[in-house]
């Protein structure tokens, strides 16, 4: 459902996104590893078409996301990194007017109000002012707004950073419960996460793909069997040195 | 997802967002005390014994300078800093849509605050015997000018994520076209610059045009010139967002 191809992006001199390419089928949970600036946020962004990639293709259920960007992206339910959201508006007033944008009307836009609502456990805030929510609350208006129109595509940028233990497993929960019928990719850096709800992980960094397997390929590289080590080992700059120093 | 469609869901997002915070009360009873206070003080409206709102409207460009600026600063700088512009820009909607649609709730906003003087036209016909025709063309010559200015100040909050820069660069930008049919400007340009391009500088004066709608006369020229204006700096509003993104 997600295909890209030697994805580039260059922001002037720095190239933040060097040459990625993967699919991501019907049924697949892929959650995208990194430290903080390998290019994870700027890969969604590109798929998502906030922005232009500097090289490379991207297409979303056989829609190309930079020449058919409105068909890419009525399939794509996004959770920008920190869940923003316009904080004058209630989360009802938030959902009613990503429906209309959806292009979703009257029963149909209040059924997937009512169901998005329900799913993410909004009922008792729905009259409040966004600004007004807890953090947890506001990654579900987040949540919420993503999976409005059910879309075959969830890009989801740290979907759990900030949430107390209960919210995270609320929020697997619900990213399990949907993943049969959808193409999901997460970012984060905690790594439980990525035992606990992908089907398949690949680690970023520096803008290129070090690592793509499941979570058991991946820890099966390491002697400890432990998802930190394997990430540590090819992530951090100091595991290099050293390693190259002891050969 | 139709343009117009996409717009009318940004413009009420928008226009509702005004009254749903204190913004939009605070402005219209600062925009009113600001064009009653100048009229009476400063215009000595009751002593010019003629049944007339010229010296109302005349305050109307300088009040115009502060206040509208004010109201187009957050346009787009606001959605920027709070990242709410990631989350429009992936909904499958045109730019152009979203350009338009915030331009039209400000400008509609600002003209209901303009209509709001309407006790100053009750005055003026329960006191005397006022050209209503004049009037009339001069509400509306002053909406135009206030979309003019209100279209520049949404491309420059495009081009920043901070309010205060926006505020700022957009008052002295419409200061400067303001006054650019003014001696002060045309003296600087006189001594050097061809006849034709101090002519075309002076043509760009907002006085000038709005003067000209005052008398009266709705010079189909003058019409254009706004309505040309406006629709030139929501074009490069739109191209300044679509280069922020370009890969």
């Amino acid at each position: 459902m997600i295909e890209i191809e030697g994805l580039v992006r260059r922001f002037g001199e720095l190239t933040a996104v060097g040459g990625i390419s993967l699919k991501v089928a019907k049924g697949e949970v892929l959650g995208f590893l990194g430290p903080n600036g390998a290019g994870k946020s700027t890969t969604m962004k590109m798929i998502t078409g906030f922005i232009a990639p500097s090289e490379g293709r991207i297409t979303v259920c056989g829609h190309d996301v930079v020449e058919q960007p409105f068909e890419a992206q009525s399939a794509i339910g996004y959770l920008p990194e920190g869940a923003p959201a316009y904080p004058d508006m209630t989360p009802v007033e938030f959902l009613s007017f990503i429906a209309q944008v959806r292009g979703l009307k009257d029963d149909a836009a209040k059924k997937a109000i009512d169901t998005a609502v329900v799913r993410t456990g909004l009922q008792s805030v729905l009259e409040q002012r966004i600004e007004t929510l807890s953090k947890g609350f506001k990654r579900r208006v987040g949540l919420a707004q993503a999976i409005l129109h059910n879309p075959p595509v969830l890009i989801m940028d740290e979907p759990t950073d900030g949430l107390d233990p209960n919210q995270k497993q609320a929020v697997r929960s619900l990213i399990k419960s949907m993943s049969a019928e959808k193409a999901i990719i997460i970012s984060t850096h905690i790594l439980e996460e990525v035992d606990a709800v992908c089907t398949r992980a690949i680690i970023i960094d520096k803008g290129k793909i070090v690592a793509d397997g499941t979570p058991a390929e991946l820890l099966a590289k390491s002697p400890t069997r432990r998802l930190d080590d394997v990430f540590r080992a090819l992530t951090t700059p100091d595991a290099e040195i050293n390693a190259e120093g002891r050969a | 997802m139709s343009f117009w469609n996409a717009t009318s869901a940004v413009f009420w997002r928008e226009f509702f967002g005004y009254f749903a915070t204190p913004l939009a009360y605070v402005f219209i009873v600062i925009f009113l005390l600001a064009m009653g206070s100048f009229t009476f003080y400063f215009g000595q409206f009751f002593n010019t014994g003629r049944a007339e709102l010229d010296v109302f409207f005349g305050f109307h460009p300088w009040l115009y300078l502060f206040l509208i600026p004010a109201l187009s600063m957050r346009l787009w700088a606001e959605e920027q800093k709070s990242g709410t512009i990631e989350l429009l820009l992936t909904l499958p909607i045109p730019v152009s849509a979203a350009v338009v649609g915030k331009f039209l709730a400000a400008w509609v906003f600002a003209g209901i605050a303009l209509l709001l003087t309407f006790p100053i036209w009750l005055t003026v016909n329960y006191l005397g015997v006022p050209d209503n025709g004049v009037i009339f063309a001069s509400y509306l010559g002053s909406w135009l000018m206030a979309g003019g200015y209100l279209a520049i100040g949404s491309c420059i909050s495009a081009l920043t994520n901070n309010q205060v820069i926006a505020f700022v660069v957009t008052v002295v930008a419409c200061f400067l076209i303001t006054i650019s049919g003014h001696d002060i400007v045309l003296d600087f340009f006189q001594g050097w610059a061809p006849t034709a391009i101090v002519n075309a500088i002076s043509s760009f004066s907002f006085l000038t045009h709005f003067a000209a709608i005052m008398e009266g006369v709705i010079d189909f020229r003058d019409l254009v010139f706004f309505g040309a204006l406006i629709a030139l700096f929501l074009f490069i509003n739109v191209v300044v967002i679509d280069l922020k993104r370009a890969g």
